[in-house]
């Protein structure tokens, strides 16, 4: 096909009129050709001119060889949801580049390595092939490292083609590289050639440009998993058992690599803390939960498939009352479903974990920067009830890169919770009192514990999964039994004021009401102002934590419709709602979805107006 | 007034060791093996406060409520003691750690979990009371019952036994023993030179079940076990303080390990020539054991010098669990230079 082939009038048309900061762009590559540092090169650019951007990688569960494609969204209004149409598609792969095409809007713009056979079949796209392979020819890289750097081409070339600033991409480049010369020089070969050749060889034939706008002030790039691993380092977390599984490996790796940084004693360089990978996810939550017994800031990291696997050890920490915390960054189940792919899947598996009656406390951070916060809160919320703290996360937020304010620093001393001590115990000898395990002595039904290494004769216990007293003394009573399990409830219940508040905004005049929670906010945040600008105002309440608060009772009772937005089936925020608040079970309106992508505003908004027809 | 009570070098009598009434059947096997931990533990003068028990689920787990009830204990879950006491031993390394298990928890469900805490050298004496049958679900085979052996209502089994002694060392171990709860003396010792070892000290002990699985032809009865008991060597127990008198036993029969804490162990070969620091000594002897339907009970194997889980990771001298909030969270400088990482 030639480069001179004449685009529709349509297309030169658009063109006259320029888009600034505002489309998507898809890149198509082949999984494990190092892409993602050409992606995180051209994402990082433009987030350092200033520009509001977000990144999702969409890829395959493979390690070389299947397509992988990443999309950067500029929205100079700061909208960073995934959307679902491409304004330009550059593919390096030819086996999915007619694909493609079908997400191109009119007027999208084509790059494509000039190797591949394009077959066109609409002419309201503009074409701009790449002399992929000459460029890196003469560009004299290393043959090993010909496939790695092959994607810096369309850097130089889209870079050259939107009018990134040349300067900002260096030093992107070398803040990529921490200024490792020899990887700097040579990728940076490939971008100038590349740019050079576009620069004298293609016609800006397309409308989509970008401008510099103001810097952005204490903001932040960074993945939920890294933001996740800083808040439990933050927390203090002692110990972490783990095993790998996609989307959650990440997490303690990131925990692998800062807490030597962060957390080893400054005079002897020895660790305040242990990480354990695991035989498997048995394992890694039986470990936490022996540390968390133990008195150590615990925790794991996994994925739907193993918190199936840590059900029974989990029901175990809930009565007898270990602090543990669970990250669980979920991916589309059921079973091995799709690994690589993000879901809000597992929200009623954990509500209900294990066997019998339990109650586990959920926290359900949206971005990086709340997975920070919670990351840190999670403990002291987990010791001070003595009990397992799950975190809900997700791919989109785990994996993919979001622009968030940077951290703020905990706010609160650590809480250790109730833990006597040596003297502790000794003082209720001192006064004739005697001290039991699992007495209610506060009235708010949490207990004083005692953690192994206490050497006092009187502060032993013998924990267990079976029944006992106050006393920890095994028992069938059945008195007993109802009793201790009345208390868990109530210790749980009258003690939510600690976990993080739903945030509500209202708008005037709003007809009904939308719940969402975790990674959808920006696609359901963006579809209320598509909703607004069409007349239709509404109010939203995110949810941040299960058990519910107050706040979510009233919001129901205040609108006729509440629409629950989420990422699965059946709707499983709408299920957990219906329970609670059977009352007002007839107001709740399923509004979920699941495909494996990122919901997008259009959806929302448009499955609404769908709904509101009816 | 009474006289008092004999106390050790602790200052604590045996009462101080005792633990909460059995309520297994009168003559388990398991009873038995309560009563020789006792007994080691104070004459090894280790206070019960510096030991922390774990056990899965079965009737060997639930006797770790039957001694030192001065001591931290965890019954866990079926099977998942190993990973247990992995983590609850980061909170503080300085505890003994002590853990009893059955062969269902240990060679059934729990075998995964047990071999990697082998793997890893846990330092922790682990005890598994192996009766060859699951006791509290009333009489069905375990992995370790011997092939041909018939029980009531479940009839013949059909498959080879799991071999527990076997199965540490494939995974590593770095002290394997096997006894006979019907021979509390070799117990004792064993469990003393255990306690000694720093890493995992695996001690099958075959514990008879009286109602479910003791008749006189079969390997887990103490009729059997009684009149096939094959000591490796008699083992006598030698605290770091002690001189070491040996009796005057013919030069070359005796031999001496010298364990982590200084204390030795003084084994008397009987009939072969065996070094118990020699593993392929280890495999031999066991499988000449099995084809030979032999009880062959002994320290099969030790490393005296291993390194543990512990060594590797370089921890703090105060017990982790008790570091003060400002040893575990960093200060607002570090946190401003990590986001400096991720602001460009």
């Amino acid at each position: 096909m030639s480069q001179s082939q004449p685009a529709s009038e349509s297309v030169i048309r658009r063109a006259g009129k320029k888009i600034v900061n505002n489309f998507c762009m898809t890149f198509s590559t082949v999984n494990g050709s190092g892409s993602a540092t050409a992606n995180t090169i051209l994402l990082k650019s433009l987030f350092n001119m200033g520009i509001p951007v977000s990144g999702k990688n969409i890829f395959p569960s493979n390690i070389q060889g299947l397509p992988t494609w990443y999309s950067i969204r500029l929205s100079k209004d700061g909208y960073l949801a995934r959307v679902e149409k491409d304004d330009i598609v550059v593919s390096m792969n030819p086996t999915t580049i007619s694909a493609e095409m079908d997400f191109m809007v009119p007027g999208a713009a084509l790059f494509y390595a000039d190797d591949i056979k394009v077959d066109v079949a609409r002419e309201d796209i503009v074409l701009y092939p790449m002399p992929v392979r000459k460029l890196i020819r003469e560009a004299e890289v290393a043959p090993n490292l010909r496939d790695y750097v092959a994607n810096m081409v369309y850097v130089g070339v889209v870079a050259q083609m939107i009018g990134i600033d040349m300067d900002v991409l260096y030093q992107t480049l070398d803040f990529h590289f921490k200024g490792k010369k020899k990887a700097v020089d040579s990728n940076w070969a490939i971008i100038e050639a590349a740019a050079k050749w576009a620069a004298e060889n293609l016609e800006k034939r397309d409308p989509y440009v970008v401008e510099r706008m103001p810097d952005f002030k204490d903001t932040i790039m960074i993945d939920g998993n890294t933001a996740s691993a800083l808040g439990s380092i933050f927390g203090g977390v002692q110990f972490i058992g783990w095993y790998p599984i996609t989307p959650a490996s990440s997490l303690a790796e990131s925990a692998l690599e800062f807490l030597p940084q962060l957390r080893n004693d400054p005079e002897t360089g020895k660790a305040t803390y242990a990480i354990v990978q695991a035989e498997d996810e048995l394992a890694a939550i039986g470990m936490a939960i022996g540390a968390g017994w133990a008195g150590l800031r615990a925790m794991t990291s996994t994925s739907g498939p193993g918190i199936s696997l840590m059900g029974e050890y989990l029901g175990l920490a809930y009565y007898a009352e270990v602090p543990v915390v669970v990250w669980d960054v979920q991916r589309v189940g059921p079973s091995t479903g799709l690994p690589t792919r993000t879901a809000q899947g597992d929200l009623t598996q954990v509500h209900f974990l294990s066997h019998g009656d339990t109650q586990f406390v959920i926290l359900l951070p949206h971005d990086p920067r709340e997975c920070f916060e919670f990351g840190w809160k999670a403990f002291d919320i987990a010791e001070r009830l003595q009990t397992p703290v799950m975190i809900l996360t997700d791919l989109d937020i785990g994996m993919n890169t979001h622009m968030v304010k940077r951290f703020d620093y905990p706010d609160q001393p650590m809480d250790r919770g109730k833990v006597l001590w040596e003297e502790d115990i000794q003082k209720l000898v001192d006064s004739g009192l005697v001290w039991g395990r699992y007495k209610d002595v506060d009235g708010d039904g949490i207990p004083y514990r005692t953690l192994p290494g206490n050497r006092h004769p009187n502060a032993s216990y013998f924990a267990r999964g079976t029944g006992h007293t106050e006393m920890a003394r095994y028992s069938e009573d059945p008195q007993v039994w109802e009793e201790g399990m009345d208390r868990l409830r109530k210790k749980i219940d009258a003690n939510k004021h600690l976990l993080p508040k739903p945030v509500v905004e209202k708008a005037k005049g709003a007809k009904f009401g939308i719940i969402g929670y975790g990674s959808t906010d920006a696609a359901i945040e963006e579809a209320r102002d598509l909703l607004t600008a069409a007349g239709i105002p509404t109010d939203y309440l995110r949810i941040r934590s299960i058990p519910f608060h107050e706040e979510v009772c009233d919001f129901l009772k205040e609108h006729d419709r509440v629409y629950v937005v989420e990422q699965n089936r059946d709707g499983q925020m709408r299920q957990l709602l219906a329970m609670e608040y059977s009352e007002c079970g007839g107001k709740l309106i399923k509004l979920s979805h699941l495909d494996g992508m990122p919901l997008s505003a259009t959806w929302v908004r448009d499955a609404l107006l769908a709904k509101e027809e009816k | 007034m009474a006289t008092q009570a004999a106390v050790n070098l602790a200052g604590l009598n045996r009462n101080d060791y005792k633990g909460a009434p059995s309520t297994l059947c009168q003559g388990c096997g398991h009873n038995s093996i309560s009563s020789q931990i006792v007994a080691a533990l104070y004459e090894l003068n280790i206070v019960p406060e510096n030991v922390v028990k774990f056990s899965g689920i079965g009737c060997s787990s639930k006797s770790p409520t039957y001694f030192l009830s001065r001591s931290f204990g965890f019954n866990g879950l079926h099977g998942r003691m190993s990973s247990l006491a992995t983590g609850a031993l980061f909170g503080d390394t300085t505890l003994k750690a002590l853990g009893v298990s059955g062969d269902g928890d240990t060679a059934s469900i729990g075998m995964g979990g047990f071999k990697h805490m082998v793997r890893r050298n846990v330092p922790m004496v682990y005890i598994v009371e192996n009766n060859g049958v699951y006791g509290l679900t009333k009489g069905q085979f375990s992995a370790t019952a011997e092939k041909g052996l018939e029980l009531k209502r479940q009839g013949r089994n059909v498959f080879g036994p799991i071999d527990i002694c076997l199965e540490a060392l494939a995974s590593s171990a770095t002290f394997v023993a096997r006894s006979f709860a019907g021979d509390p003396k070799q117990v004792k010792e064993i469990l003393k030179a255990a306690f000694s070892h720093n890493g995992i000290a695996v001690i099958d002990i075959i514990s008879p079940c009286v109602t479910f699985h003791n008749k006189e032809d079969s390997f887990h009865s103490y009729t059997w076990g009684k009149a096939h008991e094959s000591p490796l060597h008699d083992i006598s127990y030698v605290a770091p303080r002690d001189e070491i008198y040996i009796e005057d036993y013919e030069a070359g029969t005796t031999q001496e390990v010298t364990l982590h804490d200084g204390a030795t162990v003084v084994l008397k070969k009987l009939e072969k020539e065996y070094d118990p620091c020699n593993i392929y000594d280890a495999y031999r002897v066991i499988e000449e054991a099995e084809q030979n339907r032999w009880l062959l009970t002994g320290i099969f194997y030790i490393e005296p010098d291993s390194k543990t889980l512990f060594d590797y990771h370089n921890l703090v001298k105060t017990p982790l669990n008790r570091l003060e909030p400002e040893a575990l969270r960093p200060d607002r400088k570090s946190l401003d230079m990590v986001m400096d990482q991720y602001s460009k």
